[in-house]
């Protein structure tokens, strides 16, 4: 059983106990502890299921390639699934739950899967669930969904809070081991501005743990020194907690800051996200051990050897009283002395090196412990626990010479530095045979724009196994990394380490050699997602040769962890099974996050309130504080309607209507696009821009304009008044304002770029009112002293006046048919004069229209909406609009492309007006039957509906569509099938459904 | 001009940086031929600081002058003395191209104030905040989340962001979420 020692444990408070749960258990951890360490402290070696068999599985690794310690952590709000045991700091009152268990993690009905094994192979869900294929939706999928799946999905809001953060600097290194940290010193003492990040709380990862001694004092000393000199250096950052996550192009890396997670109720952020620019990249991120691959390696006590180390050194726990060892390399042997040293049992050192070890083994033997050379395990015994193991020769088929009793394995598979953040950018990797791993090319590193490496790695990660040559190439590197960004490195010495004498490490990648079926079933790769080595090999043999082909197919490293314990020893297998060399084979592509990082961190302060912009006019509040009903449009909010008390949308917006037909009614046009366009060049600018032509208007007019692509489509349509002989003012749609600038200014800047023409997007400076309706220059009249009768400021004109004490310009403009003037005063003073308007208007009893009101009043004028009768395929011709078009102008944007034979097409669909014969809404977008279908079967089509509403004023539905042949057709009826089934029959009428002489707005 | 109400209407917050919003300033977009004697006769002339270089600003009290593209400066002025600015302007630049126009309304000024504000900006814009990156005088038109801004540092210990009026709340929320005490992250301390 795994329990905590009375000695031990250099990262705990041992004077200050925490409380946690465990599936509802209450357990003891101490201040320093992970999550793993306190299970394991606490004799649970059970965390958990796989994902396919639901065998039981205990924790493998002390860091973040652990595969099957995931747990849900927290509840309602802070309920998080899939979180990694051994990277979870223990704090009081921590909650964890396992997963992928029912109905309990002890007694699991899942795991009659594991007896179905045989039948559950690599392809298995492809092969069977095929056919019949209706099955496949109705009653496979069903069924697999309910038991796929590790952790749940959270229900509640996340309630804390997330952030980025922006940094900036010459040199960045990842991993606070000690290449990181001599990297550091190295560029640091050179000038450099350093950040360095490490992913754990503490600083010199596995090297206080493993040993050895620095210019001649014990490593650990060594890491605290550098530590407190690199502290007193401003030039340097050093960052704990925080995870390189990713690599990018241009020196761009993303740090994943876990500010909080193990102070759960301290102010501030829990992750921060940094997004760091560097000149150079190091990461020294260390190495990953691996698994051996014999039967049984997944059952719980079966774990690495450095993390059996780990967990004794760092905090104080012994994963059994009898610990087997069995490696292809020296390094675990380190356990077996560290075990054998704290008092604990060895009964057994199996190195499947025919040859044995080096100077550790002879350490290990001087301490008494047993070591068989050419050995291995044949199988693990025992089922949720470890009960012994069969010994096997490595060389042979797996014949058991001996049962060794046992609670727990430690197995070293060899290391693979951790390349991932070397390859995201396109670092290259080369396998080293003698060493038995992929390692970084360093000649191939990731480059930036001028062919230069902008990636360097440092340390184990290089493939630097031994402490002496990890210090000097993170000197090196260090000294490099400065140099590169511009900086003189000091000729400083690397510090010296102690070599050690190692006997080479024997590439093992199935124990025994010559394993069969039963054992080769056993025998796990992927312990997250169930892939043993039968199963990579049947992959092979079915023909799935590449490895991006044979991971998909078996899902080999696609769980969370992404295979970091898997994915060396399966690409060595499917090598094998292919009988090629494992670098033909090659590796699958490292994508980031290295582990996966939190959404929110991802979103960062885009939630609540601040998940996006919202764009307020200055009558904002006004219309929140009187029941607007809000609808977006682009990023503004504008009122729909306004709600009176007891009405619905649709009588509120009736009501809107009436009211502003009868007598007087208010609309907030200030989110019309406003451009001013200045300059000599600005007439021929705009008779270039619009369809028609701008440069004769007359100072004080206005024109109505239209804009087309230079496809010939129609993409934005305004009023244009002259100010004065170089000024223009261009109104845009809402949605148009900062396109149509953007667009103005492209064809300045690159092709007209001699024009002299400035334009200036003025669209937020002005508040703009349109007060409409029969009553509209009366209220204005009370306002006013200046002269706005029907012939001082005509339709069609602006003229600038004081109103209410405001400066204010008036374009006598009308979108609803009605006498309307559009009044633009400073954005400041917006407010002030809706509210004088509101009050002046009283008598009138004017009334607010929203959009709903302001659509519905132009298509009884039959006025066109961009993005309503346009989509970007219409041309204004389709639109019966060729008075808005200039004959006399040689050129316009559009006007080649409207010549094209398609757009001269007589049969192009043409607006008409629709009235339906009951009376009813025709559904928005319906389309008018032909007779016949077409080559898919489906009915042919004669016209489609852009614009539909009930219209208040004449009482019955009323419509826009583009038909064929539409404008000769007056009076015929086409058909709208709808979905319900039914069909609706309208008649094609003039568009223009009320006042066709425009005597109303007129007065 | 009694009347006038600027976006927030003078809206404060007290984090680890004091966040405010500046009430109405006045600013006029005066586009041109930056190099001409003209323009740089008629923007020194109406605020009375000299001419900013690429990605700078010069200011004193309410007055200044932003560069703002390779043909635009934004000229500051109290907002009570835009008109006179522009009519100066106009006078000074008659018969040249250029224009002139009044945007004090189209827009919202924020000021933060205290030892935390190069940090507050850097979870905000992409812009390298460090001492002796950003320094009073840079002027930097950038993004602060989701909205267009420009920054610059009146002082070490003050930073002034001009947004659009429109997001001006979006831009008070996230300024205030920046600066919520306990998300201080030490960089530039």
């Amino acid at each position: 059983m795994s329990t905590r020692l009375a000695t031990g444990g250099r990262l705990l408070e041992t004077g200050r106990a925490v409380n946690f749960t465990f599936n509802g258990k209450r357990l003891t951890g101490y201040e320093g502890d992970t999550l793993a360490s306190a299970l394991l402290a606490n004799d649970q070696m059970l965390v958990g299921r796989s994902f396919k068999y639901h065998r039981p599985r205990g924790i493998v690794a002390s860091g973040g390639e652990e595969p099957n310690a995931l747990v849900g952590l927290g509840t309602g709000a802070r309920f998080e699934p899939n979180q990694r045991a051994t990277t979870t700091e223990l704090f009081d009152g921590l909650t964890a739950t396992s997963q992928n268990h029912w109905p309990s993690l002890e007694f699991d009905v899942g795991a009659v899967n594991s007896k179905l094994g045989r039948f559950l192979t690599a392809g298995f869900y492809y092969k069977t669930f095929i056919s019949p294929r209706p099955f496949w939706k109705h009653i496979y999928e069903p069924i697999i969904r309910q038991s796929a799946g590790l952790g749940k999905a959270p229900k509640d809001r996340d309630e804390d809070k997330y952030e980025h953060f922006y940094a900036f600097v010459d040199v960045v290194i990842i991993g606070g081991g000690v290449a990181g940290l001599q990297a550091a010193r190295a560029a640091g003492q050179a000038g450099a501005k350093v950040l360095l990040m490490e992913q754990t709380a503490h600083w010199g990862g596995r090297a206080p743990v493993d040993g050895g001694s620095v210019n001649g004092q014990p490593v650990d000393k060594f890491v605290d020194e550098i530590v407190s000199e690199l502290e007193t250096m401003d030039n340097v950052t050093l960052r704990t907690r925080m995870m390189g996550a990713g690599v990018y192009d241009h020196g761009y890396v993303l740090g994943y800051e876990r500010v909080n997670d193990h102070q759960p109720d301290a102010p501030g952020p829990r992750h921060r996200l940094w997004r760091i620019r560097a000149g150079q990249i190091v990461t020294a991120t260390g190495a990953i051990e691996r698994p051996l691959s014999f039967a049984g390696n997944d059952i719980p006590g079966v774990m690495l050897a450095s993390a059996v180390r780990d967990y004794a050194v760092n905090y104080g726990v012994s994963i059994g009283d009898r610990t087997v060892v069995v490696t292809n390399n020296d390094d675990a042997y380190l356990t077996a002395i560290t075990l054998k040293n704290m008092g604990l049992d060895v009964p057994v050192i199996l190195d499947a090196r025919a040859g044995g070890g080096g100077a550790l083994a002879d350490q290990a033997r001087d301490l008494g412990i047993r070591v068989e050379n050419g050995k291995g395990i044949a199988k693990v015994l025992g089922g949720k626990r470890v009960s012994g193991v069969a010994v096997c020769a490595q060389a042979g088929e797996g014949a058991v010479v001996e049962e060794i009793e046992c609670d727990a394995v430690a197995m070293s598979g060899g290391w693979s530095p951790v390349v991932h953040l070397w390859s995201h950018c396109g670092g290259k990797l080369i396998w080293d045979d003698a060493q038995a791993h992929f390692r970084p090319d360093v000649d191939k590193a990731p480059t930036g724009a001028q062919g230069e490496a902008f990636v360097a790695v440092a340390g184990t990660a290089n493939g630097h196994l031994d402490l002496a040559a990890v210090l000097a190439d993170a000197d090196a590197v260090g000294k490099a990394a400065a140099k590169a960004t511009g900086f003189n490195p000091k000729r400083k010495a690397a510090p010296v380490a102690e070599a050690t004498q190692a006997a080479p490490v024997e590439a093992i990648w199935l124990m025994p050699q010559g394993a069969g079926i039963n054992l080769r079933m056993k025998s796990w790769l992927d312990y997250q997602n169930d892939v043993k080595v039968s199963d990579v090999q049947l992959a092979a043999r079915e023909g799935f040769e590449s490895v991006e082909h044979a991971k998909r197919y078996t899902t080999l490293g696609m769980a969370t962890d992404q295979g970091k314990l898997s994915n060396i020893n399966g690409l060595a297998i499917l090598s094998d099974a292919l009988n090629q060399p494992i670098p033909q084979t090659g590796t699958t592509t490292f994508r980031p996050p290295y582990t996966p990082i939190s959404l929110s961190a991802i979103a960062g302060q885009a939630r609540g309130e601040i998940f996006q912009p919202i764009r307020k006019t200055p009558m904002h509040s006004w219309h929140q504080e009187n029941g607007a009903h809000f609808e977006p449009v682009g990023q503004w909010r504008r009122p729909y309607c306004y709600l009176q008390s007891g009405e619905s949308t649709k009588t509120a917006v009736h009501r809107e209507i009436t009211q502003t037909r009868n007598s007087l009614a208010l609309l907030d046009a200030s989110t019309l696009g406003k451009i001013i366009v200045k300059g000599p060049d600005a007439g021929k600018f705009l008779d270039m821009l619009y369809t028609n032509m701008m440069s004769t208007l007359k100072p004080g007019k206005c024109r109505y304009g239209l804009m087309c692509s230079e496809n010939g489509f129609l993409m934005d349509d305004g009023v244009v008044a002259r100010i004065d002989d170089d000024t223009f003012l261009c109104h845009t749609t809402t949605g148009g304002a900062e396109s149509i600038h953007g667009h103005m200014e492209e064809w300045l800047q690159t092709e007209w770029w001699d024009w002299k023409v400035y334009t200036a997007n003025v669209t937020e400076q002005y508040a703009q009112i349109a007060v409409v309706g029969p009553n509209a220059r009366k209220v204005l009249e009370k306002l006013t002293q200046d002269d706005i009768s029907a012939d001082a400021l005509a339709f069609m004109s602006f003229a600038d006046i004081t109103l209410a004490g405001i400066k204010a310009r008036a374009y006598r403009i009308s979108f609803s048919g009605e006498l309307s003037y559009e009044i633009a005063v400073s954005a400041s003073e917006g407010r002030a004069l809706w509210d004088k308007l509101l009050e002046a208007g009283a008598e009138f009893d004017v009334t607010t229209y929203g959009t709903e009101g302001l659509h519905v009043m132009r298509a009884e004028k039959g006025f066109i909406m961009i993005g309503d009768e346009t989509d970007g395929t219409v041309i204004p011709q389709d639109l019966n609009m060729q008075w808005a078009i200039s004959k006399k102008k040689d050129d316009y944007l559009g006007k080649r492309a409207q010549e094209r034979s398609h757009m001269t097409d007589p049969t192009r669909w043409k607006l008409v007006g629709l009235e339906t014969t009951d009376g009813s809404v025709l559904p928005e977008g319906a389309y008018a039957t032909a007779p016949g279908t077409n080559a898919n079967g489906q009915r042919n089509t004669q016209g489609r509906v852009t614009s539909t509403y009930h219209s208040p004023t004449l009482g019955k539905g009323i419509a826009m569509a583009l038909v064929l042949n539409g404008p000769d057709r007056m009076g015929e009826t086409l058909e709208f099938p709808k979905v319900d089934g039914t069909v609706v029959t309208a008649k094609i009428v003039d568009p223009i459904f009320y006042d066709k002489d425009g005597e109303k707005q007129n007065v | 001009m009694s009347d006038a109400v600027s976006a927030l209407n003078g809206a404060t917050y007290n984090g680890f940086v004091t966040v405010t919003e500046l009430g109405l300033r006045g600013m006029i977009t005066l586009r041109g031929d930056l190099s001409s004697a003209g323009v740089k006769n008629a923007a020194i002339g109406v605020t009375g600081v000299d001419m900013p270089g690429q990605r700078q600003v010069h200011t004193v009290k309410e007055s200044g002058l932003a560069w703002m593209s390779p043909d635009e400066l934004l000229v500051m002025t109290p907002y009570a003395e835009v008109g006179d600015k522009l009519a100066q302007i106009d006078k000074l630049l008659k018969g040249k191209h250029y224009l002139a126009v009044n945007v004090s309304d189209a827009r919202a000024m924020f000021r933060i104030e205290g030892a935390g504000v190069r940090e507050v900006m850097a979870k905000l814009c992409p812009v390298d905040m460090a001492p002796d990156a950003f320094t009073p005088g840079v002027f930097r038109r950038t993004r602060m989340a989701q909205i267009p801004a420009a920054i610059w540092m009146p002082s070490d210990d003050a930073v002034q962001i001009i947004c659009f009026r429109s997001v001006a709340d979006y831009a008070f929320g996230l300024l205030k979420d920046a600066a919520e005490p306990g998300s201080e992250v030490g960089l530039f301390a």
